[in-house]
């Protein structure tokens, strides 16, 4: 599995991205035929039923958001610490639009509410090149006070408003049953639910397939949608377009980029406003989709989760959604089936059989033992363990980035111009 | 002074002649009053724009500080801050970022709390011993982002991000599982309470206690070890450019494990104050957090010097004591906290601006004097 992780190849002809697309088909098609034989041995339903893969689209989108937007800062070279507190800017703005205006203005003020923390963030290292770690710190405190202090101005005094939650919203962002596969309505006709019906039967694959679907089209947030649109906009924006070339030559070569008549200065504002832009929104979803108010914490670290997902989606959108979908999906099943979650050992255990077997086409001793031993673990794990104590789950998204940068470090590949400063004529 | 045989050149660098020093840090205090002067500004238009009389609030900051009453909160205050932000400039002095200090002490704070209490031993150890506890435990606790950065090429950044959070799961998970102390009946959030013979002295009556007086020391050690000890010189040479220190003998590798070490246990004795003569244990909702964030700031604000650490710390702890005057005044207290972020802000712009601006001078004058010797 992993020596089909995509090599990092800035030329991306048409040959190159549809063996990519390939691959990934395949490995999907892998990952479902072995989560359907957990799901069959170990009993757990619930791993991929539309309950679990419904939520798990929910919690994704934030960590999706706050991964991208780590990526389109870092594509043009500037590091963003301070996405956790773009977010919690988004979370607030979001919820105060939401609550006056209704919940599309609420969306849109949480993503300007995060290009004004993408603006500072812009203005203190680019205008004032200061050091790109502090300026994200600072931006994480600032955040985090501020809106604290507007929400003691604006909330307190308000119908079960206060200084660490905004009042209630009184609607949402509206949620679609597509017609005919997951039984959405058309007029006032009940259109067959399609999905549904297989996924009642359980049977083994096509029971699956269609739980994951039915909870992918099943009270789908509008929100979801645009944000799992923002994936491919992304890729096609930033490998596609001159203007993505740009973003792109400022954060790998500025010296070069610029003395070709680039404004690296520019680009990187633009850059980093829509990277402010992208955690807003993240947050907004979680003040406005997620839940009906705003909450003091309630961006719990997401920002920085996200940054990790750009880390080990290796700089790419659709590693991002990758990673980001691993952490959404594990969450959701702690939250719709807590106690399914011992299956998942079953899945790394069969997961690491086939490496296993596809590493003895080849034998690397090293990488035999380690997945003979992962696995083995796993299986174990599987066989012993009850329940995993809620407290350590909670890190899995942590402990996986440090494992993956220890381990896959030569197979990442940053921006190479990521956190360094720039000052335009340097090169002269 | 610190002349260091493999030093050579750089130790010209590292250890500028008195009157270039002098010069050096007058620019530096002249310019970080500047900047708080912006930052208070930019925060009474952040005032006077949410509709907050910015007069009223400065006055109650600084009738308040005029009182002088709350001299022995600010101390009280400023003593976290203090290891927080030395904790960080050891870093900083290697070029490392340990954003990891909130993990580092918030682990260190149940471990010492917890072994604490199952020690039986006079007062005079007792205490040594929770504190020596703490600081083994945050540096046990750094070392993860230590060795991944030496073995692995782990950006320390990350890891630390990384392992505040998993700090917080393994803490919980410890706590819950292990040393959370049930004989109240369920209701009780903390460990065992210490045994008497650990209570830390106070210095004032139930107002200030002795982790203060440590908090100084633990500053002053920090000036000497790194200023004026050839271990303080290499690990600065190594920070400052690690090619040309590695030239001279110097091993980065071996100075980045040791500087995250010192930093860890440092960081270690941040909630000392509330663990050993607050609170006399570790509990969720007893033990302070955000103070390794705080830590940061006030270290930036310092510049890494002892002497910057320590009136940062107090200027922020006098500013977090003023909270209440200021609820009182109808002043929405945060604005403390939106404050000191603009501040540390502000001062590390004015910062880099000053010293890009005497870089160029610096140029000009050498450019000169060379024009004046080709002329001769």
């Amino acid at each position: 599995m992993s020596t089909t992780t995509a090599e990092a190849t800035n030329t991306s002809s048409s040959k190159q991205t549809m063996g990519r697309g390939r691959r990934v088909a395949l490995i999907g098609i892998t990952m479902l035929v072995l989560m359907s034989v957990t799901r069959v041995w170990s009993g757990y339903d619930d791993l991929t039923s539309s309950g679990t893969v419904g939520a798990a689209l929910r919690l994704t989108v934030p960590i999706l958001l706050a991964g991208l937007a780590g990526l389109w800062a870092e594509r043009v070279g500037i590091l963003n610490i301070g996405i956790e507190g773009m977010m919690i800017l988004g979370t607030w703005f979001g919820a105060f639009g939401a609550w006056k205006w209704g919940p599309w203005v609420g969306l849109v003020l949480a993503v300007i509410g995060g290009m004004l923390g993408g603006l500072i963030h812009a203005v203190a290292t680019i205008r004032f090149n200061i050091d790109q770690v502090i300026s994200g710190v600072v931006m994480n405190l600032f955040a985090f006070f501020g809106v604290r202090y507007l929400s003691e101005l604006l909330f307190v005094g308000q119908p079960q408003g206060g200084i660490s939650q905004s009042p209630p919203q009184s609607s949402a962002i509206p949620r679609i049953d597509v017609p005919f596969l997951s039984g959405g309505p058309i007029g006032s006709w009940t259109t067959p639910d399609i999905f549904g019906w297989f996924e009642e039967r359980h049977w083994f694959l096509l029971g699956d397939l269609a739980g994951v679907l039915k909870g992918l089209t099943s009270n789908l947030s509008l929100a979801s949608l645009i944000a799992v649109l923002l994936v491919p906009i992304s890729a096609w924006v930033l490998w596609r377009t001159a203007f993505g070339l740009r973003l792109r030559s400022s954060g790998e070569a500025p010296e070069a980029a610029e003395s070709l008549g680039v404004n690296v200065i520019k680009v990187r504002y633009i850059g980093l406003l829509i990277s402010g832009g992208f955690a807003g929104l993240g947050g907004g979803f979680l003040s406005i989709v997620s839940s009906s108010y705003y909450r003091q914490g309630q961006t719990a670290g997401r920002g920085f989760i996200g940054l990790a997902t750009m880390i080990f989606g290796n700089w790419r959108p659709s590693g991002v959604l990758g990673g980001a979908a691993v952490f959404g999906y594990s969450e959701g099943l702690k939250l719709v089936a807590g106690g399914s979650i011992t299956g998942l050992f079953l899945f790394i255990a069969l997961v690491s059989a086939l490496v296993l077997i596809i590493t003895l086409s080849a034998p690397v001793m090293r990488r035999l033992v380690t997945t003979a031993v992962i696995g083995v673990l796993a299986f174990l794990a599987y066989l012993t363990v009850d329940e995993v104590p809620e407290s350590l789950t909670q890190s899995l998204p942590y402990v996986v980035t440090l494992v993956v940068l220890a381990t896959a470090s030569q197979r990442l590949r940053p921006p190479a111009r990521a956190g360094v400063p720039y000052r335009p004529g340097g090169a002269h | 002074m610190s002349a260091d045989k493999s030093g050579g050149p750089l130790a010209r660098i590292l250890t500028p002649s008195r009157a270039s020093a002098l010069r050096t840090s007058g620019t530096t205090v002249a310019s970080s009053l500047g900047a708080i002067a912006i930052a208070l500004t930019i925060c009474a238009i952040l005032l006077a724009v949410t509709g907050k009389n910015p007069i009223d609030a400065y006055s109650t900051i600084i009738e308040t500080g005029a009182s002088g009453n709350k001299l022995l909160e600010m101390m009280r205050r400023a003593t976290p801050l203090i290891f927080s932000a030395t904790a960080v400039a050891i870093g900083f002095k290697m070029n490392i970022f340990n954003i990891g200090v909130e993990g580092q002490y918030l682990f260190a704070a149940l471990i010492a709390a917890e072994a604490g209490s199952h020690l039986a031993l006079p007062g005079v150890i007792h205490i040594p011993v929770i504190l020596a506890v703490a600081m083994i435990a945050g540096a046990a606790w750094a070392s993860i982002a230590a060795l991944l950065k030496v073995f692995k090429n782990v950006h320390e950044v990350i890891s630390t991000i990384m392992l505040n959070y998993i700090a917080l799961s393994v803490i919980q998970w410890l706590f819950e599982n292990f040393f959370r102390d049930d004989s109240g009946g369920g209701l009780n959030v903390k460990t065992t309470l210490l045994p008497e013979s650990a209570h830390m002295p106070d210095l004032v009556d139930g107002r200030l206690n002795a982790m203060f007086i440590v908090a100084l020391v633990t500053v002053a050690i920090f000036w000497v070890v790194v200023y004026r000890s050839r271990f303080g010189f290499r690990l600065r040479a190594s920070g400052f450019n690690a090619t040309a220190a590695a030239t001279a003998g110097i091993d980065a590798r071996r100075m980045t494990i040791i500087a995250l070490l010192l930093s860890g246990a440092v960081a270690g004795l941040v909630a000392m104050q509330s663990v050993t003569g607050e609170a006399f244990a570790y509990g969720p909702n007893a033990t302070p957090i955000q103070f390794g964030f705080a830590g940061i700031t006030v270290a930036l604000l310092g510049r890494n010097h002892p002497v910057g650490i320590v009136v940062a710390a107090l200027l922020f702890g006098f500013l977090d004591s003023t909270s209440a005057e200021l609820q009182l005044a109808a002043v929405p207290n945060s604005i403390v906290k939106v404050m000191q972020a603009i501040i540390v802000l502000t001062v590390v712009i004015v910062n880099e601006a000053t010293i890009r601006r005497m870089n160029i001078r610096t140029a000009e004058r050498a450019r000169n004097e060379l024009a004046a010797g080709g002329a001769a």
